[in-house]
């Protein structure tokens, strides 16, 4: 391949501390340097916008196998390049689910095969996530997979999140867990808490994230094993978090878009759209998990991207499924809410999107260091927009933010030095 | 007033003054009911679908008795016998009743928002016959307007309501109701069932029926929904009864002028013991006959709005 320089951006690669106006040079899909460059090669003129790593979403659902009606890992991954993302880390409760080496190599294939965004895939934790035995995690982590989780469900069996986590950390991989207690979160459908207490729905509190959360970093205090806290939501967990981090316990944890900009007061229209686990909480909650972000305690910024097909979002909320997709909405949202009010640094931002999710997940990406794969974000800050669900690559429309008028896009995605997603031909 | 709203999906919605007008059409309409004729036919010519995903005896006849003596033509949906039950969703089955050509739909339905959502589905006119927990609008303004005949105004009474809160929409609906006209309102009950975030909206909480009870000018009493309940939280009818069961002894240290209602069913010997029921402080009965006349009003008003 030959020469590419992208011209006159401002390089932003928090893994190296980095944060100038230069070029960067790219040589056979690898970056080759940042500087100034004159060289003969077709360029970019990045002018106005940031130059980052790659962004990486170490939270997304893709449907296949088994629902490719929601979302293809070919239709994730387009979507994914659509919105600033190289690569994801694909969680394994698909029908069937991820539980074993030959469905893992399956969805890194496809993956290959869609050659938009990376897709690594996380490995299930108990066979069949029914939550009773490990799942292979040998021979997963041999064909690829980057970590291990039941998400969608906690690993509620404490003796099997002890032996999972002991096990888990003879390969270096994190056990990611969804923290609930079902038991407290019960036939819950929103935060429990003032809003649904008014409008008479179902609540689940803070108590059934937070009381896992502690079980878990208890967990992974004895037996030393990579903890990592999926999609924290509650000023309590984050504060479990926080105390645990200055003990020095292994725990790592992310949070979702959603949590940091939406409360549970969206709900009061009844739409499903609203409709997540963790569901969304109340204003204090959002503060606290903003602040874990902006102190470190919170590591990462995740989509918790989770597709659903329009008739099953379309009932009465208390029938409809959880979740909401995120990849081509996250950039824009956080830019617009959290950058531009200045409750959010682009440098603490982006290295929430790129080196942090690719330490945790031990990947060579989220980073512009010489000599490593060209996967690079070109990020349009001021151009506005209205966010048009109707117009996603994704096979999902399920988007909170439909209609928001935004600023902050991904103007071009590079892919080993291919440009997947260029906002020029969408 | 001018009228504007073309649904009622709850008392939170409405202003202090749309209230009062429904109250005020209301009583002109209890004139009909008390004659047992039809000299008004606003709605002929219309057609009200009684859309029932729970079981009634009262709410469901009431609207369907309302609609009738306006001169509507009345149709009567039970979802155990339609094609609900094989698995069609509420958005298709409104919308093809709809497509018959139909002015206004009553719902009930066991999902808070339901009849929300409807609004956004169909065109025609929505009334909320009860959403889940969330509200039941007419509940709430048949027993405003029976308080308003027996006490004379609202504002500055005190009104207790007693029992599972958490689960109640009467006790949501007559809180935003209540409270917009000036009344207070103390929701009692164990803690269990009463939960504090009430206190937000603008409700007192007390746990102790024996404290209430002289301080109040109504007491509305609501039934245990062992339907609602996952696991129950008190450890026995017997212990619930005893504790917040209204009996003859507990009335006597009422105010004697005291009001005493229940939306219907009434658990004989859980909340309401049948003396109390049946004695000449309960108002229950009034509140049936108020709510033909209320949703008689709501019928009446709602759809003389043009689409």
């Amino acid at each position: 391949m030959a020469k590419l320089i992208i011209k006159n951006g401002r390089i932003l690669c928090p893994a190296q501390g980095i944060d100038q106006e230069a070029d960067l040079l790219i040589e056979d899909g690898r970056i080759a340097g940042i500087g100034r460059f004159a060289d003969k090669a077709e360029t970019i003129d990045a002018k106005g916008l940031l130059v980052v790593p790659g962004l990486i979403d170490m939270h997304v659902h893709f449907r296949e196998p088994g629902k490719e009606e929601e979302e293809t890992i070919a239709s994730g991954s387009a979507a994914a390049v659509a919105g600033g993302f190289t690569t994801v880390a694909t969680m394994p409760n698909t029908e069937p689910p991820v539980d074993n080496e030959a469905a893992v190599a399956f969805q890194r294939l496809q993956g290959e095969r869609a050659g938009k965004a990376r897709v690594l895939p996380i490995g299930a934790v108990s066979a069949g996530r029914a939550g009773e035995r490990l799942a292979e995690i040998g021979q997963m982590t041999r064909a690829g997979a980057v970590a291990f989780s039941d998400d969608g469900d906690c690993v509620k069996n404490a003796r099997l999140m002890r032996a999972a986590l002991q096990y888990a950390a003879m390969f270096k991989k994190p056990i990611i867990d969804h923290c609930e207690d079902r038991n407290l979160s019960g036939s819950g459908v929103m935060h429990a808490g003032y809003w649904s207490v008014k409008l008479g729905l179902g609540g689940m509190p803070a108590a059934a994230e937070e009381t896992m959360v502690a079980r878990d970093i208890t967990l992974a205090e004895a037996t030393g094993g990579r903890l990592h806290i999926a999609h924290v939501s509650t000023a309590g967990a984050v504060d479990i978090v926080r105390r645990a981090k200055q003990r020095g316990v292994p725990v790592t944890c992310e949070a979702a878009v959603h949590h940091l900009v939406l409360t549970d007061e969206c709900v009061a229209s009844f739409d499903p759209v609203f409709k997540m686990n963790p569901p969304l909480r109340s204003a204090k909650d959002v503060e606290a998990v903003r602040a874990g972000v902006a102190d470190g305690t919170i590591d990462c910024i995740v989509t918790d991207h989770a597709p659903h097909a329009r008739e099953e979002k379309e009932v009465e909320f208390p029938y409809a499924p959880f979740g909401v997709i995120g990849l081509e909405s996250s950039l824009p949202v956080l830019v617009t809410k959290l950058i531009e009010p200045g409750l959010l640094t682009w440098p603490l931002a982006i290295a929430a999107m790129t080196v942090r999710p690719a330490q945790i997940l031990g990947v060579e990406a989220g980073t512009l260091e010489t000599g490593r794969l060209a996967d690079v974000t070109l990020i349009d800050p001021k151009t506005e927009w209205t966010i048009d669900a109707e117009r996603f690559h994704s096979k999902s429309r399920n988007c909170p933010f439909h209609g928001w008028k935004v600023r902050g896009r991904a103007a071009m995605t590079l892919v080993g030095g291919a440009a997947k997603h260029d906002a020029r031909n969408p | 007033m001018e009228w504007t709203q073309r649904h009622l999906l709850g008392l939170e919605d409405y202003s202090a003054e749309e209230i009062l007008h429904v109250l005020d059409t209301s009583a002109s309409f209890k004139e009909v009911v008390a004659r047992n004729d039809c000299p008004r036919c606003d709605l002929r010519g219309k057609v009200v679908v009684n859309l029932f995903f729970e079981p009634s005896t009262r709410t469901s006849t009431s609207f369907e008795l309302a609609a009738r003596r306006l001169g509507a033509t009345v149709l009567n949906f039970a979802s155990t016998s339609s094609s609900t039950t094989k698995g069609e969703t509420l958005r298709d089955t409104a919308r093809n009743i709809e497509a018959m050509g139909i002015d206004a739909v009553v719902m009930r339905h066991p999902c808070p928002g339901a009849p929300h959502l409807l609004t956004r589905w169909i065109d025609a006119c929505v009334v909320n016959a009860g959403d889940g927990a969330h509200e039941h609008p007419t509940q709430g303004l048949l027993d405003i307007l029976t308080i308003r005949e027996k006490l004379g105004r609202i504002a500055g009474l005190k009104v207790a309501i007693v029992g599972d809160i958490s689960h109640s929409r009467v006790a949501r609906s007559n809180l935003f109701g209540l409270k917009k006209l000036g009344a207070e309102v103390i929701f009692v009950g164990p803690s269990t069932l009463v939960p504090g975030a009430m206190r937000q909206l603008g409700a007192e909480v007390c746990y102790d029926l024996d404290e209430v009870i002289p301080k109040v000018d109504v007491i509305n009493m609501l039934r245990i929904q062992t339907e609602r309940l996952e696991e129950q939280p008190f450890p026995s009818i017997r212990e619930y009864s005893r504790l917040f069961g209204l009996n003859a002894e507990r009335l006597q240290r009422a105010k004697p002028n005291v009001v005493i209602m229940h939306p219907g069913p009434i658990n004989r010997g859980v909340e309401m013991m049948p003396e109390v029921a049946d004695g000449n402080r309960s108002v229950i009965l009034e509140q049936v006959t108020n709510g033909v006349a209320v949703r008689m009003a709501v019928l009446s008003l709602l759809t003389s709005v043009k689409r």
